[in-house]
């Protein structure tokens, strides 16, 4: 099982907050790795907000071939974080040239582009870069979005953190994701590692998904150049909420009912009962079936949680009017703020999507069974 | 047997035959009732007459012969009455005084049971059993990484959809804009395949539609019974049950004058219409109804006259190419109720399916494509198409679904799969690694008379004689006296139970493998098999 914990915070948090908070829920993963996403930048990202920021691991040789790469469409470097690690790398963590965290300006011909198009020529330039990387494996792209980093790597999660210096002022954001993993299932690749991106959202899960393979299918068949990796089991439930955000034009509140829709009953009782009836036919093959919490960022900076239909892992939400965290446990609530009405903690159940705002003032809770909100 | 009896080449002993009446005169109470029963007249009153020597060790007196006289059962070896292994005969002996017993090697009468000309015709099934249904494996149990579900405690909702599904974004479009969204049935993932009035007994047929009624409103279980190429009663037409059949129309389009009449008096719209263009028992042959079952009553429903064989041509008429035939024949029966019931083809297994499939992924009224493979059943065929035509079904629905996948369709044009579901008795097994492979649901026939009606037919050639309605058990036949056997409720009950019981053990597979809410199909990561080919060709794990 893994352990997941996010943060959203009016004044930017170093990621340490959130890494202390896995290491306090320690029991209940392996250590075997950690996945960080870091939004709504602080520090010196603060004035570069709209450049967008490629994040990945890179040999000497594949950042070579990166910089010709990214000169030949025309980025240039604007701002980048030199991560200088010491000379021995600690037990389990494997030696890596550069980290790179590196904000590009863009090409002059992108200037005046549609945002659209802007979203898919950057979704475009990383999937070029994994395959590069993939061919000749001298890099991993994890990201490349305005206002986004992530960082990546095997190994116990505070271990990694100190190793990789990671208490910085550059790296201080307003919200954190950040998951211990535990790779059960699949060879370690940190392409397996949650959270996982794409235009824009990030989620990360705790469990395993049991319809994984049908729900490839589905996602991997939709004509989408984006769909693709798979490398773990989760990364289905970050397509699937850019699928139902995207490509279906439908909010948030939708998702939980297109990965864990209504049984009939309770769709013939709901005011939306038609809509969720061709919901539910036509996304069955993106429900899930397992035992799964899933914490997600939105565009907007938004954080969410929402569990799986038999409610089988455990999340909670709490904080204070400008800081709230969601964690897999209390615990990990409780290591990042001590100090909050603990009586108003939400654990979402079964029907419930949790959903913290980007003004980060309360904790709006919706079911499934109330109304979805009108679609223009 | 006389000294100079003739010899003919097709002269066959009891030992030439492939059942033998095993006999106990020392039990035997000369009751009657086991000739009287065989359906065949395989059996017959047999006088015997046996030479007792009497020799005496006393010169005085003669030594001789006397001849006793005894009566017993004699076994006729004529191919036309040999016994075909019914074992009715055992079940009403009184005192268990006699059984057919298998040879003990293969019969030498297949090899005159073309008397005449006439090939073989038989009902029944493929005789080959096993298959590698019952090979498949369900090895991805969840466990630690994934708790497993509790199959009697979580909640489940193991539903299929039959009906064109469409693409997400286009179904959501056409809610918004008032397009036309295609009818889509929510039903039970088992259904009863095609059997239709003729081929089945009157008790038969109302037992089986008594039993699924019950199991819609009582216990909540939508499984749906496809009429067969026979037609429908007039009173089920028009009754609100009318939702819970599939009406088949088939190359004869028997019954279908009263159909058509009945649409604008019909209380309910049917679940769907199945477009029967093949049929895995015998595939590119019509469907068959011999004249001994053609009675007045069958022959009312089915709007011909009665006495006489129904060969059903082994294609549709106005078939011409499946571009136009086959879509105008979807969209004419679309039409026919208002475009609210899913209509659908059903074709033999066979290895141009895919031409089929990819046709109708390209028809948006076509809803979904039924495939009955090698193993499925008929009550009447020849015996060469049953045992030697069609492609197995595990293959074929794995090709399609693959299809389906790569065109990024799948389960929006569902797949039904059907011919030896539940063969060896594991009919929920068998249905899960269907699903797994990729099929929406599956259809049922010879099973279902099994459990239902104790059917007992085997595919080592036992009974089989659906198709000269002397069915021992009253299933096929329509000969009062012969279905009166069969109790209307009895067959509702046994339904019932039959399906209850696949349903638990349905959910006894997939809770483990950690699914609950929707049916795993396509989880082809879940099954494997023992054989290195079989998983290459089906595209799952080999496990040893």
């Amino acid at each position: 099982m893994c352990r997941l914990f996010a943060i959203t915070s009016k004044t930017p948090l170093s990621p340490m907050v959130a890494v202390q908070a896995l290491d306090v829920m320690r029991e209940g993963h392996d250590g075997s790795g950690v996945g960080l996403f870091l939004r709504d930048l602080g520090g010196p990202f603060e004035e570069i907000k709209d450049a967008p920021i490629l994040s990945g691991i890179f040999t000497d040789a594949g950042l070579k071939r990166l910089d010709a790469f990214m000169m030949d469409i025309g980025f240039m470097t604007k701002y980048k974080i030199t991560i200088k690690v010491p000379k021995t790398t600690p037990p389990g963590v494997p030696r890596r040239d550069v980290y790179l965290i590196r904000a590009y300006e863009y090409p002059e011909e992108w200037e005046g582009l549609p945002a659209a198009e802007l979203e898919r020529r950057l979704l475009r330039t990383r999937l070029q870069l994994r395959q590069m990387g993939e061919e000749k494996q001298d890099m991993i792209v994890f990201s490349f979005w305005p206002d986004v980093i992530m960082l990546k790597e095997i190994g116990d999660p505070l271990t990694v953190a100190r190793y990789l210096n990671l208490d910085r002022k550059e790296l201080r954001a307003r919200v954190i994701m950040a998951q211990g993993r535990q790779n059960t299932n699949y060879a370690i690749n940190l392409y397996a590692c949650h959270p996982f991106f794409i235009q824009g959202l990030a989620t990360m899960t705790n469990g395993e998904n049991t319809a994984f393979v049908p729900i490839r299918e589905f996602l991997s068949s939709r004509g989408f150049e984006g769909y693709i990796g798979y490398q773990s089991d989760s990364e289905v439930f970050t397509h699937i909420l850019h699928y139902t955000l995207h490509s279906l034009g439908l909010g948030i509140e939708a998702y939980k009912h297109v990965i864990t829709p209504l049984m009939d009953e309770a769709i013939a009782a709901h005011p939306d009962a038609i809509m969720l009836k061709h919901l539910k036919h036509s996304c069955r093959r993106l429900i899930i079936d397992g035992p799964n919490c899933v914490i997600g960022c939105l565009g907007d900076h938004s954080l969410f949680m929402v569990q799986d239909r038999k409610k089988l892992r455990p999340g909670v939400v709490g904080g204070r009017p400008g800081i709230y965290a969601f964690s897999s446990e209390v615990c990990g609530l409780d290591a990042a703020i001590p100090d909050r009405d603990k009586s108003k903690d939400f654990q979402p159940m079964h029907l419930d999507t949790v959903i913290v705002g980007p003004d980060r003032q309360e904790i709006e809770t919706c079911s499934q069974i109330d109304p979805l909100p009108r679609v223009a | 047997m006389l000294a100079d009896r003739p010899i003919t080449p097709s002269s066959l002993s009891v030992k030439d035959l492939p059942w033998q009446i095993a006999w106990d005169k020392e039990k035997c109470a000369l009751c009657g009732r086991c000739t009287a029963v065989c359906p065949v007249q395989a059996i017959e009153l047999g006088v015997f007459r046996k030479r007792l020597l009497t020799p005496s060790l006393d010169p005085k007196q003669q030594t001789g012969n006397t001849f006793a006289t005894w009566y017993g059962v004699r076994q006729k070896t004529d191919p036309a009455h040999r016994c075909v292994g019914c074992a009715m005969c055992a079940m009403v002996c009184p005192n268990d005084a006699i059984l057919p017993m298998r040879s003990d090697e293969a019969d030498k009468l297949r090899f005159h049971i073309n008397q005449g000309g006439q090939p073989r015709n038989r009902g029944g099934r493929r005789n080959m059993p096993g298959g590698i249904l019952d090979r498949i494996k369900f090895t991805r149990i969840s466990m630690l990484t994934d708790p497993a579900l509790d199959a009697g405690r979580h909640e489940f909702e193991l539903r299929t959809l039959l009906g064109r599904v469409l693409p997400p974004e286009q179904n959501l479009r056409f809610l918004r804009e008032n397009g036309w969204i295609p009818p889509v049935r929510d039903i039970y993932p088992l259904v009863i395949g095609g059997m239709s009035f003729g081929a089945l007994s009157p008790n038969m047929w109302e037992g089986l539609q008594l039993g699924v009624t019950y199991l819609n409103e009582e216990l909540g279980l939508p499984v749906r019974i496809c009429t067969g190429e026979g037609g429908c009663p007039p009173r089920l037409l028009r009754s609100r049950f009318l939702k819970y059949v599939i009406l088949q129309i088939a190359s004869g389009y028997f019954g279908w004058d009263e159909i058509i009449h009945a649409i604008p008096e019909m209380k309910e719209d049917p679940c769907a219409i199945e477009i029967k263009y093949g049929q895995g028992a015998k595939p590119g042959d019509g469907g068959l109804l011999m004249w001994y079952k053609v009675n007045k009553l069958i022959a009312a429903i089915r709007g011909v006259p009665a006495g006489v064989s129904l060969p059903s041509p082994p294609t549709h008429q106005t078939q011409y190419s499946i571009e136009e035939s086959v879509a105008k024949m979807i969209l004419s029966m679309s039409m026919a109720w208002g475009f609210r019931v899913p209509v659908y083809p059903k074709i033999s297994g066979t290895s141009t399916a895919l031409a089929v499939l990819n046709n109708l992924t390209r028809n948006p009224y076509a809803g979904g494509l039924a495939i009955d493979g090698e193993d499925g059943g008929t009550g009447a065929a020849y015996n060469v198409s049953m045992d030697h035509m069609g492609h197995p079904i595990a293959s074929n629905i794995r090709d399609c679904y693959q299809t389906l996948v790569a065109l990024g369709q799948q389960n929006e044009l569902p797949l039904f799969a059907g011919g030896g579901v539940g063969k060896s008795g594991n009919l929920a097994a068998n249905a899960a690694a269907l699903i797994m492979l990729g099929a929406s649901g599956v259809q049922v026939g010879k099973a279902i008379m099994q459990a239902a009606a104790g059917c007992i037919g085997s595919e080592a050639d036992r009974c089989n004689i659906c198709n000269i309605g002397q069915c021992p058990k009253g299933i096929t036949s329509q000969d009062p006296r012969l279905y009166r056997r069969l109790d209307v409720d009895d067959v509702a009950q046994r339904l019932v139970d039959t399906v209850l019981s696949f349903d638990t053990e349905l959910k006894k597979i997939v809770a483990p493998l950690g699914r609950s809410t929707s049916l795993p199909i396509g989880m082809s990561d879940a099954v494997g098999i023992d054989d290195y080919h079989a998983a290459k060709r089906l595209d799952i794990r080999f496990v040893v």
